[in-house]
């Protein structure tokens, strides 16, 4: 294959990514739904309760292991493969990594291995503190990392500085309120809770459909129904959509997720099938509910909502100023003191980001033809096809999720989890939805940012590291390699656990407390 | 605000700080991991060995990742160029780095001894590879590496991966594993009792005579065979970050001339060989944790004096040395450093704190007994 290092770059950081994303939403959910129940255990005083924390804390464990292995790669990579991003945006993306290991990782990784050798060490109500540590660590790192994210898509708080050639905080307050970091936050971490509630659900259905552990699986579906049901909610009523208008480019976003070639008269409807031709820029056998898009995007029945076509034209534009920002910015380096280049720069710097993107046809920007500007206009449009079904696909688990725990609610409070076998089976068979929902969720949001990567500011393309394609093809080979197998040892080990259940995992010494709770 | 040259002086002794952190914290760890095999001979003296550290090492290795991300927010050109420079000796360490969560995870679940062997020789290698890339890579800097800047700062790297492997860097590889494996080793006295901690004093013993030697020969190194790289260019301690303009040039011995501007920054290299002087006779007359303190301060003393000497140089270029990063030139900006020192004055307390609680709830030997009580949970 004959892929440039450009493109074994993006692959590896997609790929190495949405790895990560497997473990991370488990252990936001999880480390949550563990605490919970030894609070339950510190105010009640029941064994059980300390069993379930127990149990379910091996399996939070093998994932956590995970988590950490294929989080450290991520960090790394930003400097190995992305090297002109490092330096363009280390002011102030690197400043929020850095906080989120000074804050929120260090908080989470100090206290869980106390979760796991301080049983003996702490008295109950220290233990308990240190579970929610770990559990507010996780959840403080996630909203760190989303800050982080969030600016990627609304760089707010910050501006370019043509003397040092990046962008430099202006502002830590906007760019820590950033209204995108607060809507992806509870969305994720939404996300990640559902995760959690239908892996203890799914697990404990399987035990009640072997008809074993059944008080430790009731319990454990209880927690699992109402926790899993608010967070069902949040994830799609509190979703993503308040960021979307938020820029030119999360309006190209939600164009090409409803794959909307042409502007509508407003309010515009929503699309719930469809089959985006993207080379005829057109959408067959379409299916619209009418007005419900405007609604959702603009909170208004008569603001419009741009199609692909005409923010296209838009970006031309802005193309056509960012040139000549690149150019005025040429010259400047010659000479500092040109006040009427300084004029003409300033005057067109907010534009300088889409003059990059024509540094992928020419290496002099200011001089681009016709052709190339259109070219680096075409550019703009993100891959409407697979946004477009990922959005849907995703929405769809959504909603199911809603349909599920309340279901699973419902049950609960009539105390009819342990006879209804149909509904266990359910349970089983949705494991795998909540992990394809939130890759599905990644791909919306960072496939969806292409062609950049920081949003109006820095192209993908010329944000990647000089570098020889051996090398990367070295390094993808690599991680593909060490990940599949390390997959492998992990749902192994998971399924050695799950299969041998909390009373064998525990040891029947440490569990005959329960056995006396009804098993 | 602090002015810009006070700033950009804090966060390079910061960064100073964050390495040492993860030297000192991480360090053991990783030594430990090395010894691995030389010290514990049967499964149970392995399981032992990994419980030392097992409850620990998760919190230890963000010393890392802080380090990591504090380059990149305070020192975003160096971030940029030293990872994408030495882009596979980093990955390399990468890999080693990821074996351990796993390796101390997984190692335990299942009772096959073939499985154990496995995760056993993982670990050895989690430990000895970053070790020695480290210090590779420390080794590398006082020659320079091979890069440049075009138009728009865009890094522009010539060299390749054998090239990092000259004597010099590969003399700084084995004194940083020498000193990681004397760190586990201290560490590894103070938690357990004999044989495993018998075994761990010999090499003790040896390493700090080996670290001596290698320390002492650097500096030999520095003085009278590699050409130092020596700032020409008047200082401007507020100026932009932009590392090209400055003149600079390379001179034989250079890498010495702070120690004779600044007698003061001498402290640095006499607290490396002091600590390891010291800790042959507090390991024999079983001063556990006297010793584990000396290995700390010749981590401390050997760290400072790489970047002391390399003053004000943060990483230099062989190809261009008008380009290399500086202090002065190589920090992001005014308003980035002074939020982040904010942040690092209200939290690194913090850290301290909780880190001493844990360690203090998780004092003791770690022995056979003690792995049964927590069946479920122990490594």
């Amino acid at each position: 294959m004959d892929l440039s290092a450009l493109e074994l770059s993006r692959l590896q950081f997609g790929m190495t990514a949405l790895y990560h994303f497997l473990f991370v939403p488990l252990t936001l959910g999880l480390s949550l739904i563990i605490a919970i129940m030894e609070s339950v255990y510190v105010m009640t005083n029941k064994e059980i309760w300390r069993d379930m924390t127990r149990f379910w804390g091996i399996l939070f464990g093998i994932n956590f292991a995970m988590g950490v292995a294929t989080g450290v790669p991520l960090e790394f990579q930003f400097g190995m493969n992305w090297a002109y991003y490092s330096h363009y945006v280390g002011d102030v993306f690197g400043s929020l990594l850095a906080m989120e290991g000074l804050i929120a990782f260090f908080l989470e990784a100090t206290f869980v291995g106390l979760f796991f050798f301080g049983w003996n060490r702490l008295s109950k109500l220290q233990h308990l503190i240190v579970t929610w540590l770990v559990a507010i660590g996780s959840n403080l790192s996630a909203l760190w990392i989303l800050i982080a994210n969030a600016w990627m898509q609304n760089p707010i708080g910050s501006h370019f500085n043509p003397e040092t050639m990046r962008m430099e905080m202006t502002s830590f307050y906007d760019v820590f309120f950033n209204p995108v970091a607060q809507s992806k936050f509870v969305h994720t971490v939404s996300a990640g809770y559902v995760t959690g509630a239908i892996f203890v659900m799914g697990i404990s259905a399987f035990y009640m459909l072997r008809g074993r552990y059944m008080a430790f699986a009731k319990r454990s579906m209880v927690v699992a129904a109402s926790f899993g049901l608010a967070s069902a909610l949040s994830v799609v009523v509190l979703g993503d959509e308040s960021g979307y208008t938020m820029t030119e480019h999360q309006k190209m976003k939600i164009a090409a997720i409803e794959a909307m070639w042409q502007t509508e008269p407003a309010p515009a409807g929503l699309a719930i099938f469809g089959w985006p031709d993207v080379k005829a820029q057109k959408t067959y056998y379409e299916i619209k509910v009418p007005w419900v898009l405007g609604l959702i995007a603009t909170r208004s029945l008569s603001q419009q909502m741009p199609g692909i076509q005409e923010l296209v034209r838009h970006g031309k534009v802005r193309i056509k100023n960012g040139a000549i920002a690149y150019g005025a910015l040429e010259k400047l380096r010659k000479n500092r003191l040109d006040k009427e280049t300084w004029h003409l720069f300033q005057q067109h710097q907010n534009d300088l980001g889409y003059g990059l993107l024509l540094k992928k046809y020419t290496a002099y920007p200011q001089r681009a033809s016709i052709h190339e500007i259109e070219q680096a206009a075409q550019d703009l449009v993100p891959n409407v096809f697979c946004l477009f079904w990922s959005f849907r696909l995703m929405v769809g688990f959504g909603l199911y999720f809603i349909l599920f725990f309340t279901i699973a609610f419902i049950l609960a409070s009539r105390d009819r989890l342990e006879k209804s076998r149909w509904f266990q089976k359910m349970a089983v068979l949705s494991l795998p939805f909540p992990w394809i929902a939130a890759e599905l969720g990644w791909i919306v949001a960072e496939h969806g940012r292409q062609p950049w990567t920081v949003d109006g500011i820095l192209p993908t393309f010329l944000s990647a590291t000089d570098i020889q394609a051996s090398a990367v093809w070295t390094t993808f080979l690599a991680f593909i390699t060490f990940y599949t197998v390390l997959l492998i040892v992990d749902l192994k080990l998971m399924i050695k656990y799950i299969r041998l259940g909390p009373v064998k995992a525990l040891g029947p010494q440490s569990f005959g407390r329960v056995t006396d709770a009804g098993l | 605000m602090l002015d810009y040259e006070t700033l950009r002086l804090i966060w390079w002794g910061l960064l100073g700080v964050l390495l040492i952190g993860f030297a000192i914290a991480d360090g053991f760890d990783l030594g430990v991991a090395s010894l691995l095999p030389f010290v514990a001979k049967k499964d149970e003296e392995r399981r032992i060995v990994i419980n030392t550290v097992g409850p620990v090492w998760e919190g230890n290795q963000v010393w890392l990742i802080l380090a990591g991300g504090a380059t990149f927010a305070a020192w975003p050109s160096l971030y940029a160029v030293s990872f994408s420079g030495f882009y596979l000796a980093i990955f390399l360490a990468l890999f080693g780095l990821i074996l351990r969560p796993v390796g101390f995870k997984f190692r335990s679940k299942m009772p096959s001894s073939a499985w154990r062997q496995t995760w056993d020789i993982l670990l050895f290698f989690g430990g000895v590879v970053p070790s020695l890339i480290f210090g590779v890579a420390v080794g590398n800097l006082f020659l320079g590496a091979s890069f440049h800047f075009d138009d728009l700062l865009r890094v522009i790297y010539t060299g390749t991966f054998w090239e990092l492997l000259t004597p010099f860097p590969l003399l700084c590889g084995l004194l940083s594993v020498t000193m990681i494996v004397l760190h586990g080793g201290v560490y590894l006295i103070a938690k357990t009792n004999d044989p495993i901690a018998q075994r761990a004093r010999i090499i003790v013993i040896i390493s700090a005579l080996t670290a001596i030697i290698l320390f002492a020969v650097g500096g030999i190194a520095c003085a009278w065979q590699l050409n130092g790289f020596q700032y020409l260019s008047a200082i401007i301690g507020d100026a932009p970050s932009n590392p090209l303009g400055k003149e600079v040039v390379l001179m034989k011995g250079a890498w010495l001339h702070n120690y004779t501007l600044y007698p003061w920054m001498m402290i640095a290299p006499a607290l490396g060989f002091s600590g390891y002087i010291g800790v042959i006779p507090a390991v024999m007359g079983r001063y556990e944790k006297f010793s584990f303190i000396l290995s700390a301060m010749s981590i401390f003393g050997i760290i400072s004096t790489v970047g002391l000497s390399l003053y004000p140089f943060i990483l230099p270029s062989a190809t261009h040395p008008g380009h290399s990063l500086t202090i002065w030139d190589a920090s992001s900006s005014q308003l980035t450093l002074f939020i982040m020192l904010l942040g690092v004055i209200i939290f690194l307390p913090i850290v301290l704190i909780y880190t001493s609680w844990v360690y203090r709830v998780l004092r003791g030997k770690v022995t056979p007994e003690i792995l049964e009580e927590n069946q479920t949970n122990a490594y």
